[in-house]
């Protein structure tokens, strides 16, 4: 497999899937809510290609590109956006909790933090158990403030869990430039000396230095050397969530991001390392041709039955809370 | 048959698990080389080593989440929340994530875990360290809710617990660990979703729950003397709630009276009374009466704390009241 190329293609598959979920907002096809990691497909496609296939991933409610890139198919997610019944989780978790356990897939958390302390969990299970898997853990800028990503890095740290933090800084928490509530300028590589961890920042805009640096990081966690602390510089190109236009962002920033955009520019990359142009669109043609697929796959797919509702509260399959 | 204390029942049935099971291991404040703050887990570390009884820092989201992480790639944790009052900094995990994760992704997860807590009053600690908590956990779908009230309940209830595919929140009462009683020797393993009637009666049904089940059976005792028959169950299990005993043994005697720790608002007893009105209406003598700790929190002084819990004397001049 051609490394390269393989980044590029999840890259445009991602890239295009986002884009279309958007556009089904815009239709009305997409309920509730949806974050979109357009500008971001760099970490998750640098990670994923480094990652074992039972290295696990936890992800946050900007999920979609991290379940994607572990090679879960289109279908499932898309229809999951849409809630009908052939979604990944059956209709039951929506666009912020996308699971897939047999791609180690081990869910897109949509309260900020939360899932750093239970990678720490999984990631001492793969160490008591010997297993050589490392836990993966994506979030945001935002999180970097809240209780549990300091207890996490703690409590990773002294028990040197073979975790890999992944901050994506894409300068935005929700609508507040991170900088503006935070008492350092790297929110999380400048608290990584508090965890007696490296500060590590790449540039989360360039797949090729993500790829490196995580695969450093998964390394020296398989190798017994603990957590580490990664910060992915990016932009978020489009707003928090479905309902921000993110028209809050000066324009001058927004277009020098644009400018620095992942997938324009590791095409421009691989252009001039000499891959054929003929190539390349067969990539992007195949992507797009992915998403046209499944976006007619998941459109026509029914609804869930409503018996789905009383179904998986426990292990038994019911919800039965007496006898 | 050995004499064991309620404490030392705790550190047994864990124990009892540990030897059997070796995806089961103890985490938590204090837990491992202090033995717990309640003395309730000594002898573990030394019995099966750190690896699988960790002392943590003060971090109750990172212990209830690295349980929930574990619990989830193949290892079955009993976690230790040292009061149940500290579950408040960590209910986004507890009711969040471990509660809904299985259902929002369609059974893909589980948590096959155990948190233990002390829960409830008893040693003057005020109300950040005294309230009892089960009807917050009971209000969550998801968790399993269960409050051993004797020696040989905290081991078999435990093993069930462990056992169980699903997680269960494990509400040892504080005011019980120095109790004693007699427990069966050997292995111990009993069924969650279960109740037991603790004193059969024939004039009414006293409902009990972790520290009130001695309470509800003193004042059993003191009706006896006036001539007054009380059943006394023992619920032990909130979720899954075993409305069939709870069910039959108040149209057995047609009168109900519950004993909470809770706060009055949305306690356990509220359920059981509403089920009870559902259910065997027509085997009602009376309304249903439920007897609770006051809407305050729990004050310190002995006086006071005392004066806020059910006591015998109240359960029994309810019983009194709705037998006129």
């Amino acid at each position: 497999m051609d490394t390269r190329i393989e980044l590029y293609r999840i890259q445009v598959e991602l890239r295009q899937f986002e884009k279309r979920a958007y556009d089904l907002f815009l239709r009305n096809l997409v309920k509730g809510t949806s974050h979109l990691s357009l500008g971001q497909e760099a970490i998750a496609a640098g990670f994923a290609l480094a990652m074992r296939p039972d290295d696990w991933t936890f992800a946050t409610y900007r999920g979609h590109a991290h379940t994607l890139a572990r090679g879960v198919p289109m279908t499932p997610v898309l229809a999951e956006l849409l809630g009908r019944g052939t979604g990944l989780l059956g209709g039951k978790g929506g666009s912020m909790h996308l699971t897939s356990a047999g791609h180690a897939m081990m869910g897109s958390y949509a309260i900020v933090g939360a899932h750093l302390p239970i990678a720490v969990g999984a990631a001492w299970s793969a160490q008591y158990r010997e297993t050589g898997q490392v836990a993966v853990c994506f979030f945001g800028d935002g999180a970097t403030n809240i209780g549990a990503f300091h207890e996490a890095l703690n409590l990773a740290a002294v028990w040197a869990a073979p975790v890999v933090f992944v901050c994506e800084n894409n300068q935005y928490m929700e609508y507040t430039p991170i900088g503006t509530v935070t008492a350092v300028p790297q929110p999380a590589a400048d608290r990584a000396a508090s965890y007696g961890l490296d500060a590590v920042t790449v540039d989360g805009n360039d797949a090729d230095a993500v790829h490196e640096t995580a695969s450093a990081a998964l390394a020296r966690a398989r190798d017994g050397g603990g957590p580490s602390l990664v910060e992915a510089l990016t932009y978020r190109q489009g707003g928090h969530s479905r309902a921000d236009p993110g028209t809050y962002r000066p324009e001058d920033e927004v277009a020098r991001w644009l400018a620095r955009d992942p997938v324009v520019r590791y095409r421009k990359r691989l252009a001039d390392g000499g891959v054929a142009e003929e190539r390349l669109r067969e990539i992007d043609d195949a992507a797009l041709a992915a998403v046209d697929r499944a976006e007619k796959e998941a459109v026509a797919a029914a609804p869930p039955s409503p018996d789905a509702v009383l179904a998986d509260l426990w292990a038994d399959g019911g919800a039965a809370w007496r006898n | 048959m050995a004499e064991l204390t309620y404490r030392e029942a705790v550190a047994r049935g864990i124990a009892q698990e540990m030897r059997r099971d070796d995806r089961v291991v103890l985490l938590g404040e204090d837990v491992a080389a202090a033995g717990g703050v309640f003395k309730a887990t000594p002898g573990l570390l030394e019995e099966f080593g750190p690896r699988r009884v960790r002392d943590t820092p003060i971090s109750e989201q990172a212990i209830a989440g690295a349980a929930a992480g574990a619990a989830m790639t193949g290892l079955r944790p009993i976690a230790e929340i040292m009061f149940s009052d500290f579950f408040a900094v960590c209910w986004d995990i507890v009711a969040n994530q471990i509660a809904k994760s299985r259902y929002m992704t369609a059974g893909q997860v589980g948590f096959p875990l155990v948190i233990r807590t002390a829960n409830g009053a008893g040693l003057r600690f005020g109300a950040q360290h005294s309230q009892a908590v089960e009807n917050w956990a009971m209000a969550v779908p998801g968790l399993k809710v269960v409050a051993p009230a004797t020696p040989a309940d905290v081991i078999g209830l435990l093993a069930a617990a462990v056992r169980d595919p699903d997680p269960v929140l494990f509400f040892e009462q504080k005011a019980l660990y120095p109790i004693r009683d007699e427990v069966p020797d050997g292995e111990l393993v009993d069924r969650l979703g279960t109740a037991v009637v603790r004193r059969p009666g024939t004039d009414c049904t006293l409902l009990a729950l972790g520290a009130m089940v001695p309470r509800a059976l003193a004042a059993a005792d003191a009706l006896a003397a006036e001539g007054v028959s009380a059943t006394v169950v023992d619920v032990r299990s909130l979720v899954p709630l075993d409305a069939r005993t709870i069910c039959a043994e108040v149209a057995r005697t047609g009168v109900a009276v519950t004993v909470e720790e809770n706060p009055r608002l949305c306690g356990w007893g509220a359920e059981v009374v509403s089920l009870l009105v559902e259910e065997v209406w027509d085997e009602l003598d009376a309304p249903p009466v439920r007897v609770t700790t006051p809407h305050v929190p729990v004050p310190s002084a002995a006086d006071l704390e005392d004066a806020a819990l059910p006591s015998a004397e109240r359960v029994a001049a309810a019983v009194r009241g709705v037998l006129g």
